[in-house]
């Protein structure tokens, strides 16, 4: 058998023809994220014709309810309304909580003071809170914001700290022996070694951050998308309900894929390749 | 042996202890290193030897006496001294460039100079056209050689090796000893070496302190003197070279458990 894949095969040293026809699909990493968006949509298709629930529509009436979401304008207006508390509260917490977490990594009086409240509210069932803070802060925007934050904060705070503590000694060692300043040290060492963790807190804060949204627009402030899914599920328009929470799932999804490609882009390049 | 003529010390120990709770590890160090001399801190481990080199970089803090530089008592690091990590130490997310020159960045140099600079070590050091790989795609001795390189582009005098051969393998290491001695030709900086291997110690250095442990201690100072103008390979053959290994080793062996 002939190989007519030259482009690879030029370069690669050892693998056969064979292992390369082999690897040109199961290695396309586009591909594969298509296929498995293929399956879920079919499965999902094959469970709504069945159908498994009256109050479950097939995709293809999601995808129409979708646009027409879209095309009444509904949609969007109700974005416009989460998506202000939802990316004030998630950029409030990414630079608040990678801020105290650097700063109770460093400094011992302000863990004291500070890690055992975030460890209590990572523990405590946050949702809990958010009629509290309908309470003291009213309806509107601060609640919303309020919601994002005490689900966002703690996890960020708690990763940056512990990834801030762990930092390599030898790396600050070798700063420090090269006359590097407190501030170099913090910026050019402790802040990219741990930025890998710091990120990881960053993505399930931002999750937490959609969470809270939600919930306080389910449970609190009838708006936004979170009213969209109320309103949708008590005129028993399913397909309308499921394109919202769709919607919202894909953007979530979207936004940590963006974080993701931020931390390999600017903190991480070594790890672009792998 | 002939110690007659006057020795100019560039770094100078006096009285230096150092304990970590219960554990002596440095009691009463007094000692000079020779200006422009390869200088080999020898001994069994828990003898202090990384312990003292550290007191001199000023990384770690001494509990008695003092360390002074040209003539100047120093107690944190100082341009003047430059540090080569056993595990290297070097920042995972920068290219070969950017760690070469990471001294220099730290110091405040424009871009433009420092990596002027940071490439003509990158080729001293013999890694031409990696300057733009990323450690972990280099070799032990590869990542060594970056360290080397970061360490002389700030251009220290004195360069302190903590063990810098123990994490690079074998054939590595002599190939590196060897540039190690060429290098030493071209630089004119002194060197203070930490090493627990006799041959290395007797191989490269124009001096050799041997410790002894628990609490560390001096116990012996020789200068092997082996010319290192022939051939490497006909010096690890030279009978001066392998008498001074084996009298290091019963001097050493007594405190061997």
């Amino acid at each position: 058998m002939a190989s007519i894949r030259t482009e690879g095969g030029a370069i690669s040293l050892a693998p056969s023809a064979r292992r390369n026809e082999a690897r040109s699909w199961e290695d396309n990493p586009a591909l594969l994220r298509l296929v498995s968006v293929v399956l879920f949509a079919g499965i999902w298709q094959i469970a709504g014709m069945i159908p498994v629930s009256f109050a479950f529509p097939t995709f293809v009436d999601t995808v129409i309810a979708f646009g027409g979401l879209i095309a009444d304008g509904s949609l969007p207006k109700a974005y416009l309304s989460t998506l202000q508390p939802l990316i004030l509260g998630v950029v409030l917490s990414a630079f608040l909580g990678v801020g105290l977490g650097t700063l109770c990594g460093l400094w011992r009086t302000g863990e004291w003071l500070l890690i055992p409240v975030f460890i209590v509210l990572q523990a405590a069932p946050v949702a809990a809170f958010i009629p509290m803070v309908t309470f003291i802060y009213g309806i509107g925007m601060t609640a919303k914001t309020l919601a994002v934050m005490i689900l966002a904060l703690p996890v960020i705070v708690l990763n940056t700290y512990k990834a801030v503590r762990n930092v390599n000694f030898s790396l600050i060692s070798m700063c420090q022996s090269f006359l590097g300043t407190r501030w170099q040290v913090v910026s050019k060492i402790i802040l990219p070694d741990a930025s890998p963790v710091i990120f990881a807190g960053l993505r399930l804060g931002v999750a937490a951050g959609f969470v809270g949204v939600v919930l306080a627009e389910l449970l609190i402030t009838p708006t936004g998308i979170g009213d969209l899914i109320t309103y949708n599920r008590s005129r028993a328009n399913y397909a309308a309900m499921y394109a919202t929470i769709a919607s919202i799932i894909a953007l979530s999804t979207l936004t940590l894929v963006a974080l993701q490609w931020i931390e390999t882009r600017v903190f991480r390049p070594e790890k672009r390749g792998a | 042996m002939p110690m007659t003529e006057p020795v100019d010390s560039i770094v100078e120990v006096r009285g230096i202890s150092k304990s970590y709770g219960n554990i002596e590890a440095l009691r009463g160090v007094d000692l000079d290193f020779p200006r422009g001399k390869l200088t080999s801190l020898l001994g069994p481990s828990g003898c202090g030897k990384t312990t003292l080199l550290k007191i001199i970089a000023g990384l770690v803090e001494a509990d008695a006496g003092t360390i002074s530089v040209n003539g100047r008592t120093v107690s944190k690091p100082g341009p003047e001294r430059a540090f080569v990590f056993q595990d290297f130490a070097l920042l995972p997310w920068a290219t070969v460039l950017r760690n070469v020159a990471f001294g220099l960045e730290l110091r405040g140099r424009a871009l433009a100079e420092r990596e002027k600079v940071a490439r003509h070590y990158i080729g001293e050091v013999g890694l031409s056209g990696f300057e733009d790989k990323y450690p972990h795609e280099l070799s032990g001795g590869m990542r060594q050689r970056v360290g080397l390189a970061r360490a002389l582009s700030v251009d220290a005098d004195v360069l302190l090796l903590d063990e810098p051969f123990s994490a690079v393998d074998e054939q590595n290491r002599r190939k590196f000893q060897e540039d190690l001695i060429r290098l030493r030709t071209n630089q004119n900086k002194t060197f203070i070496f930490v090493t627990h291997s006799i041959e290395e110690a007797v191989y490269i250095s124009d001096r050799i302190v041997l410790l002894s442990p628990r609490p560390g201690r001096i116990s012996q100072i020789m200068e092997p003197q082996i010319d290192r103008s022939v051939d490497p390979d006909r010096i690890h053959r030279d009978k001066h070279y392998l008498d001074t290994v084996e009298e290091i080793w019963q001097g050493l062996k007594q405190y061997v458990d």
